[in-house]
């Protein structure tokens, strides 16, 4: 396995991880107060639809000339990185509140108790929350699934890695049964935003045209660049003058 | 609000997000490498330099 394959289905597992934590929550939340049943077949069609999406785009994205699809899947990576590091940094910095699985479970177990007795049989609200919350949680995971793997010609490696993550979360969660709060969602996101900004920088320049000095070695100045950049950004915002922290709000 | 409207707001807020200006940063950066490439001269450098910055403005925008 390359380096460039180790680094997709590390991205895409940290990735598809952190997204499966919130879905898993979601789902929990309406399996435990009102039906299970409903509840998984929710999923089960959502992961359906986003199948369909990967198996659809797929082809289409790697059909591209390689620096066509090379410079889309740069841009593409790294307006979704940019996002993912982002928030990560304003999270570390206190200036956006931390995801909180236990908070996220109880209000989504408050909405499911307020939302009336389920009936007797196929219950609508479970189903939709779960199909909802599966769906677009999943959704930026595909995408990276499909721009990671179709850039390396290799969306089966991004499918696999996506689906071993997947099957972590929720043995996990069978074993807990329980939100699992003390996933480090945040540093993860900082880690996957580090990765997309950076293999989208690299391929985004190849795509344009340019050239790397040293070639696929160039990735190993780059990811450790944007991570200690984006470790200097958390390190000047908690320091800036005037920076106005929400109350309530932790580092 | 057709379902044409809806879906393109949809895939809008998707890939863009909430700060559209760095999306654009980032095309119109792509798009100075493939010009500086074409006149021949080294490129690479223009989107690490493009995105830390796109990047630390945005921060700075959020931090206001």
């Amino acid at each position: 396995m390359s380096g460039q394959e180790i680094g997709l289905a590390v991205s895409v597992f940290l990735a598809c991880a952190v997204e499966a934590v919130e879905a898993l929550t979601i789902v929990l939340a309406v399996g435990v107060t009102r039906s299970w049943r409903s509840a998984l077949t929710g999923v089960g069609a959502a992961t359906l639809a986003l199948a369909v999406i990967v198996a659809a785009l797929g082809p289409a994205l790697t059909a591209l000339p390689i620096d066509v699809l090379r410079v889309v899947v740069g841009g593409l990576l790294l307006v979704f990185g940019l996002q993912w590091l982002r928030k990560a940094v304003l999270r570390y910095t206190g200036l956006k509140a931390l995801h909180d699985e236990d908070k996220a479970f109880a209000e989504e177990t408050d909405a499911a108790r307020a939302a009336g007795r389920p009936d007797a049989g196929f219950d609508g609200y479970s189903f939709t929350i779960a199909f909802k919350g599966v769906l677009l949680e999943g959704l930026e995971v595909a995408f990276i699934v499909l721009t990671f793997g179709a850039s390396q010609h290799n969306v089966g490696l991004a499918a696999v890695a996506a689906a071993v993550a997947i099957a972590v979360v929720v043995l996990a969660g069978v074993l807990v049964r329980a939100p699992l709060a003390r996933v480090p969602e945040n540093t993860l996101k900082f880690f996957v935003g580090v990765m997309l900004t950076s293999f989208g920088i690299f391929w985004g320049t190849e795509g344009a045209g340019a050239t790397w000095p040293g070639g696929d070695a160039a990735l190993l100045v780059i990811i450790p660049g944007v991570a200690l950049a984006a470790l200097g950004m958390v390190r000047w915002l908690r320091r800036a003058p005037g920076v106005q922290r929400p109350l309530g709000e932790t580092a | 609000m057709s379902w044409i409207v809806r879906a393109a707001r949809a895939v809008w807020d998707f890939v863009v997000g909430d700060d559209p200006l760095t999306a654009f940063g980032v095309v119109a950066a792509l798009g100075a490498t493939a010009l500086i490439a074409g006149a021949g001269a080294p490129a690479w450098w223009v989107m690490p330099v493009a995105v830390l910055a796109l990047l630390g403005l945005s921060l700075r925008r959020a931090a206001r």
